[in-house]
């Protein structure tokens, strides 16, 4: 739902809500159901989810579009909450006009379970003892997230086939879950600088950050929620992430190796601008994001396999499904060969699908960055997915 | 839309004959999706680019073509054997390192393959050979030696020994001098050969 007429009566330059191209202000909404039987084994519930939908659900529900979020994401993929400086995640890419047109297509985006952003997560309320979860709240996978979703979008919105589901690094994690599990709710798919699984390189840093949480005294095993959040450990886990959203290059740009002014008189403070930039982005990350989350789901991420048990390709053979990777050459977290294998799938499987790997020095940070590009492949693919197969001429 | 012939390449024209409609189609060095759009649009095939310049693929992306980022070679691997009924080598053939092993493999993920490429033998390459001592340059083979991409010298003779030897069938051939075709002693007036091959037995 837009609500682009609200913004004059807010304190935020209302030039930024009512803009032309702008999707003005955004409420998130909630979706509660009763509850899931987890791959693990074990149940959650009740589950909630928090969402968002951009644009108008058209006549026969064939416009739909599931967004999924980063890891460190949320529902909250773009427009303006109210009071808020910044819109969301990825409003470059979804409004009126732009690679995600909400004026031709209706865009969801939910925040995944063990997330904090008002899914059910470790720091929801446990309705068994009526105290946040902590450590009892079960561990999650891709799958669950994505089984969430298809209730999501399925029984609550009553969408049977999605025109596309995209997103990226976690996100195309939960696009090539849905590709495998249910191709019949698809008409295509576009994952992003992501991988059928994790590689050692990419579980050893998500297990340093882990255990940066896990050494801060005031973790105390995941039940800190009345007192003090581990801050120091969830700041260093985000420092070391941000390292590898980023490139040699981009960090060189960024930042060369100028040094900040201080008084000289304290030892090991933050000397270097990519010191401070990382102090600050760790800091600033403890403010809106829970610690034991970045646990389950950094575990979710290490633990997905898309291809779940059988090679990928035959989880997609013979399903009517066209697909667009996109990977980026600086992104050594995500590498391009991981790209390749999805698209090596695709050609196994049978499927049409288009690969692009865009120039970039952002690192893995460019599937945020890389605007222009991405907007152009997605926008002429999603209007040959909509618009069936017509090819045009233009260019 | 209807389709504008003239606006076709002459060797793009002749191998749009050749495709049965219907077909599926693997173009190996796509540029920016001509040729395959005019496939999709003529012969309704299910059409599959493969390109390596970045700036081609976003003309394929605009033109509703699917596309693979990726080099001929790369463009090959992972495929099952015959799934294509062609693969299109046209124009690029002869800046591939090992145009035999490309041959071969796409002969197996292609039932029947599709070569088009620049007659080294044209009687004006001879003539600048020959007469003048010099690299030829013409306007098949644009290039001056030292810029050209082009790793290979190959004459329609020379291709048609190599699939003799090979055991690869011709099913039928078309030779090109500029805009018009060319019938009489081909790889002396022809500019561009076109192949349709595939493997006998």
């Amino acid at each position: 739902m837009t609500i682009s007429d609200q913004g004059s009566n807010s304190p935020v330059p209302s030039s930024l809500w009512g803009e032309k191209g702008e999707l003005g202000l955004i409420e998130t909404k909630f979706y509660t159901f009763d509850g899931l039987a987890l791959e693990s084994g074990d149940w959650l519930g009740p589950v909630t989810l928090a969402y968002e939908t951009y644009g108008v659900l058209n006549h026969d529900k064939s416009n739909a579009i599931l967004v999924c979020h980063a890891f460190s994401g949320d529902a909250h993929a773009a427009g303006w909450h109210e009071g808020d400086k910044d819109p969301g995640w990825w409003n470059e890419m979804i409004g009126p006009g732009k690679a995600f047109d909400t004026d031709k297509y209706f865009i969801i985006c939910n925040n995944v379970i063990g997330g904090c952003k008002g899914s059910t997560g470790p720091s929801s309320l446990n309705p068994e003892t009526g105290q946040p979860y902590g450590l009892d709240f079960p561990l999650i996978t891709i799958g669950d997230m994505v089984e969430c979703q298809v209730r999501l979008v399925t029984r609550h919105l009553g969408i049977e086939k999605l025109l596309t589901v995209s997103g990226g690094s976690m996100g195309g994690m939960q696009v090539l879950s849905w590709m495998g599990r249910y191709p019949d709710h698809l008409k295509s798919a576009i994952p992003i600088a992501t991988a059928i699984k994790h590689t050692p390189q990419q579980i050893a840093f998500d297990e340093v950050g882990r255990q940066a949480i896990m050494a801060d005294p005031d973790w105390k095993d995941g039940n800190y929620y009345g007192g003090n959040h581990p801050a120091k450990g969830l700041s260093v886990a985000r420092m070391v992430g941000h390292i590898t959203y980023m490139s040699d290059t981009s960090m060189a740009e960024k930042f060369g190796r100028q040094k900040k002014t201080h008084s000289g008189a304290e030892k090991f403070t933050a000397d270097f601008e990519v010191e401070g930039y990382l102090r600050y982005r760790g800091e600033n990350f403890v403010k809106r994001f829970d610690a034991n989350s970045y646990l389950y789901i950094t575990k979710a991420m290490d633990n997905f396999d898309a291809a779940a048990g059988r090679p990928f390709p035959e989880a997609l053979r013979g399903r009517d499904l066209n697909v667009l990777v996109i990977g980026f050459k600086s992104d050594w977290l995500y590498p391009l060969y991981q790209s390749q294998e999805i698209v090596k799938a695709c050609k196994l499987a049978g499927l049409e699908a288009t690969y692009c790997e865009i120039e970039s020095t952002y690192g893995h940070d460019a599937f945020l960055m890389e605007v222009e590009e991405e907007t152009h492949l997605i926008k002429h693919f999603l209007r040959k997915i909509y618009n069936g197969y017509e090819v045009t001429d233009e260019s | 839309m209807s389709l504008d012939l003239k606006a076709i390449h002459p060797d793009h024209r002749i191998i749009l004959d050749w495709v049965e409609p219907g077909s599926s189609v693997l173009d190996l060095g796509c540029g920016d999706g001509e040729l395959l759009y005019h496939l999709i649009k003529e012969k309704s095939v299910k059409g599959q680019g493969v390109e390596i310049d970045e700036q081609a693929i976003y003309k394929c992306v605009a033109k509703g073509l699917n596309v693979f980022h990726d080099d001929i070679e790369g463009g090959l691997t992972d495929y099952q054997d015959g799934a294509f009924d062609y693969a299109v080598l046209d124009q690029t053939f002869q800046q591939i390192p090992r145009v035999d092993l490309a041959l071969t493999n796409a002969l197996r993920v292609g039932k029947k393959v599709i070569v088009g490429f620049p007659n080294f033998a044209y009687f004006k390459s001879r003539f600048q050979i020959s007469f003048l001592g010099k690299t030829p340059v013409t306007e098949a083979l644009p290039y001056m030696w030292y810029e050209t991409p082009n790793l290979h010298s190959v004459s329609i003779s020379d291709f048609i020994d190599y699939c003799a030897r090979k055991g690869i069938k011709i099913e039928r051939r078309a030779f090109l001098g500029g805009e018009k075709r060319v019938y009489l002693f081909p790889n002396f007036f022809a500019q561009v050969g076109l192949f349709l091959i595939s493997k006998t037995g």
